[in-house]
């Protein structure tokens, strides 16, 4: 085995639109999963997974929320597949400002799928759980990866972002400027 | 704290405009749990015997069910519930699909809507945002359309919309309210029309809290496995071809005819093949594992949701193939009509043309053909136009209406209300009992817990006892196995069943349960998901109240009570309380008579039906009793009426 490689748990749901008979039992039990403490209280709309239903289209898509994004992309897709037009962004998982979806009723705070990590590890995730008609499926995979990627914070990516963008002096001087405010 | 429920009502008054949040009382959820239990309660207390269906004080009432928004599976049966303009009775339709447990996280248990809209408007809840707003843009747009249009216009994808069609707005008596898969009729669509409601859309993302959440949802995550692979609950029909036992046993026509060995397998291919190749897919109800709803897609229509028997009884009525029931469906259900009771009228008025009762000058333009006839009637009745406004108040009415002798031609209803179309031989007590004396007009509201026909061994018997979990107890397993022929029943043990499967479904409407994992399912033996033994604890879980298999009884009994109650006060007695003439070809009044004397003796009902002080007071219904001998309904205990009253109020 070849040094500073190392193996990774890649964690993937499967999603079969075929299957979906939309009875969001899904949003209901992640609601109840993420409540504190566990279990205490349902509600679909803290869901980090929502159904999208257009019952008239044929439409059934459950899709997760991903990572929160500040802004709104540049453009907005639609989709047709089998002469079925998806609304505008109906696959996207990002909580974004263009739309109310995955982000906390009261708070607004954004909201994304953790695949239900607890201690002890569920066997799958509770939306798979309870997925008896099988829309919803979960695979773990092992990936080797590089050892240097050392699960590193948000704050670093995000300054080796702006460091590489602007350079190191320009990224010091306004962390300087800031300090003084 | 208030678990399972939010503890209030939303209260709309459509001729003032006014809206209001209510707090309820929890006393009454220990008495009546919640649902159409908690609706009877209001509609006692608010709408006297003498308020008409279409007075702006009758009540529109929607109930979520007390265990909607809790991880019990199946719980999401929306209850709707008012006073019918055609039998002048009380009202009851339960709808799936996502509306009740919207409503619950949007913050309500109810909504009460009194008072008529000067114009056609449309609610719209948002969590504490409440809005009557103007639906004229909404007039005469299907029900399916409504809600897309709404959804789009408020930009709430997520809003759960139930819409009334042209039907409801024109104030036809088989009118529905459609929501998502799923629908209410028997009354409750006419008066949302003319209340001047078009729609009520709405968005909850309020948290539900439960009393024993780790226990119910540890329960509730076994139950889902249960269910999903249990081939007895669910709807079965939903995907099997196999048409037998409907097109064999139930009538054609205007409820006319059998057609014993109708089915053939050549027909089995044939239509199975034209659904698999019409349907999307299957869908649920929320927090539902089984999918019991079939999205069909028909040429040259808009997708519509199939359910239960409504996949044939158009073409029965028709006399045609399931090719026409697809088709017409899909114009029906946009229009928001019942497909039980609609398809009897219009077969009603075909056979009123045929026997030259009504003729071209009521019905220029006919059609010869009884496809382009059942369309051409349609069109007329949500319009109320012609003929079609005579039709449109249902069977009894219109035959009334028409007279001429139409009135021979209205032969299946009861309490003037279209029946399921059954014509059997002999006549069987306890769905004598059933037909007779069920006030929900419709056999498929009371039957379903215990079983419709006894096994021919003692041994398949025994088998069936020993697994049968829905069983309250052994006296009933003791009536399966001495039972013999299906219609040789001891009055006690008739009276036993017709008490016990009613109970079932008061359950059901209280809790907002599926009948199709409950109350219609105890008759397939087996193990089932809900039955009295299991219920009570699951009530406990979710609502922290102390409940057991007894006390459970007595709220279904109170609930069953006060909605004979509501129906006596409006003057509802014994003679209402008969099946169709023909339902069976052999009758025994003789028999019939003592029957419905030791059944009302069972309820604690005096001879002409109603419940006596004593039954009243029991249940803790003493207002009632009050109310009865200060109105003269009871002298006594044992009291008949002082006067007659009749159900048979002349209209408009």
């Amino acid at each position: 085995m070849k040094g500073g490689l190392k193996r990774k748990t890649v964690k993937e749901i499967k999603v079969d639109v075929d299957k979906c008979t939309g009875c969001r039992s899904c949003e209901l039990v992640c609601s109840a999963f993420h409540a504190t403490p566990k279990y205490s209280s349902i509600n679909p709309g803290r869901a980090r997974i929502r159904v999208v239903i257009d019952e008239l289209r044929d439409v059934y898509v459950p899709v997760r929320a991903g990572e929160y994004t500040a802004a709104e992309c540049m453009g907005r897709d639609t989709y047709t597949l089998n002469g079925k037009e998806y609304d505008e962004c109906a696959f996207c998982r990002a909580s974004c400002p263009s739309r109310d979806y995955f982000k906390e009723p009261d708070s607004g705070l954004p909201l994304k799928c953790d695949m239900c990590e607890d201690e002890p590890p569920l066997s799958e995730p509770m939306c798979v759980q309870v997925c008896e008609p099988g829309a919803l499926t979960y695979e773990e995979r092992e990936e080797e990866v590089g050892e240097e990627e050392v699960k590193r914070g948000e704050m670093e990516i995000g300054l080796e972002s702006l460091v590489n963008k602007y350079g190191v002096k320009k990224v010091m001087d306004t962390v300087a400027r800031l300090l003084k405010t | 704290m208030r678990y399972a429920e939010t503890g209030f009502n939303l209260e709309i008054d459509l001729s003032r405009g006014s809206i209001e949040k209510v707090e309820t009382d929890p006393r009454l959820t220990e008495l009546h749990l919640g649902g159409q239990g908690t609706a009877d309660k209001i509609l006692w207390d608010r709408v006297p015997p003498e308020v008409e269906a279409f007075s702006p004080d009758n009540l529109l009432i929607f109930s979520t069910g007390l265990l909607h928004s809790t991880p019990v599976p199946g719980a999401n049966r929306t209850v709707v519930n008012t006073f019918s303009p055609q039998t002048n009775l009380h009202a009851h339709s339960l709808f799936g699909g996502f509306f009740g447990p919207e409503l619950k996280h949007a913050g309500y248990d109810k909504i009460i809507i009194r008072g008529k809209s000067p114009s056609l408007v449309y609610l719209w809840i948002n969590n504490d945002k409440v809005e009557i707003r103007d639906a004229g843009h909404l007039r005469g747009k299907g029900c399916q359309e409504t809600a897309a249009s709404i959804r789009q216009d408020l930009k709430q994808e997520k809003a759960q919309v139930a819409a009334i069609g042209l039907a409801g707005e024109n104030r036809v008596y088989m009118a529905t309210i459609e929501h998502s898969n799923s629908s209410a009729s028997r009354g409750v669509g006419v008066i949302m029309g003319d209340k001047g409601l078009k729609a009520i859309a709405v968005r909850g993302t309020r948290d539900v809290t439960i009393a024993q959440p780790d226990k119910l949802f540890e329960l509730c995550l076994r139950l889902r496995k249960e269910i999903y692979e249990n081939p007895i609950c669910g709807d079965p029909m939903a995907h099997n071809d196999d048409e037998t036992f409907h097109v064999d046993n139930f009538a054609w026509g205007n409820a006319r005819e059998r057609k014993k060995g109708y089915w053939k397998k050549e027909l089995e291919e044939k239509w199975g093949e034209l659904t698999r190749k019409l349907k999307d897919r299957d869908t649920s109800c929320y927090n539902c594992p089984k999918d019991c709803h079939a999205v069909v897609n028909y040429p040259g229509r808009q997708r519509y949701a199939l359910k239960c028997f409504n996949k044939l009884t158009y073409l029965m009525a028709a006399h045609k193939e399931l090719d026409f029931n697809y088709d017409i469906l899909g114009v029906t259900q946009e229009y928001g009509l019942d497909g039980f009771s609609t398809p009897q009228v219009l077969a009603f008025a075909i056979e009123l043309y045929e026997a030259g009762i009504l003729t071209d000058q009521d019905m220029p333009g006919f059609p010869t053909d009884v496809e382009g006839r059942f369309f051409w009637l349609i069109e007329k009745i949500v319009r109320r136009e012609g003929i079609g406004d005579v039709l449109a108040n249902g069977v009894y009415w219109a035959s009334r209406q028409i007279g001429k002798g139409a009135e021979e031609f209205d032969h299946n209803t009861t309490k003037k209300f279209e029946q399921v179309t059954i014509k059997l031989g002999k006549v069987n007590p306890p769905y004598f009992l059933m037909i007779a004396t069920g006030e929900k007009m419709s056999i498929t509201q009371i039957e379903g817990s215990y079983p419709q026909d006894p096994l021919p061994t003692m041994e398949e018997r025994e088998k069936f006892a020993r697994d049968w979990v829905a069983a309250p107890d052994d006296t009933f397993k003791k009536m399966f196995l001495e039972w013999e022929k299906r219609n040789e029943l001891p009055f006690e043990a008739s009276c036993a069943i017709c008490d016990w499967n009613e109970i079932m479904h008061y359950i059901d409407d209280a809790i907002g349960l599926c009948g199709f994992l409950s109350s219609f399912r105890g008759q397939f033996g087996g193990r089932i998901p809900y039955h009295t033994h299991n219920i009570p604890h699951i009530i406990s879980l979710a609502t922290g109240m102390e409940i057991d298999k007894e006390g459970l009884w007595e709220i279904a009994r109170r609930n069953r009570n006060l909605v004979r109650a509501l129906n006596v006060r409006r003057g509802m007695r014994r003679k209402d309380e008969k099946p169709p003439e023909d339902h069976w070809k052999v009758r025994d009044p003789e028999m019939e008579t003592k029957l419905l004397d030791a059944y009302y003796e069972f309820k604690g009902w005096n001879r002409e039906g109603i419940p006596t002080k004593e039954t009243l007071d029991k249940l803790g219904l003493n207002y009632v009793s009050e109310g009865f001998i200060q109105g003269g309904i009871l002298i006594d205990n044992k009291g008949i009426p002082a006067k007659e009253i009749t159900a048979e109020n002349e209209k408009n």
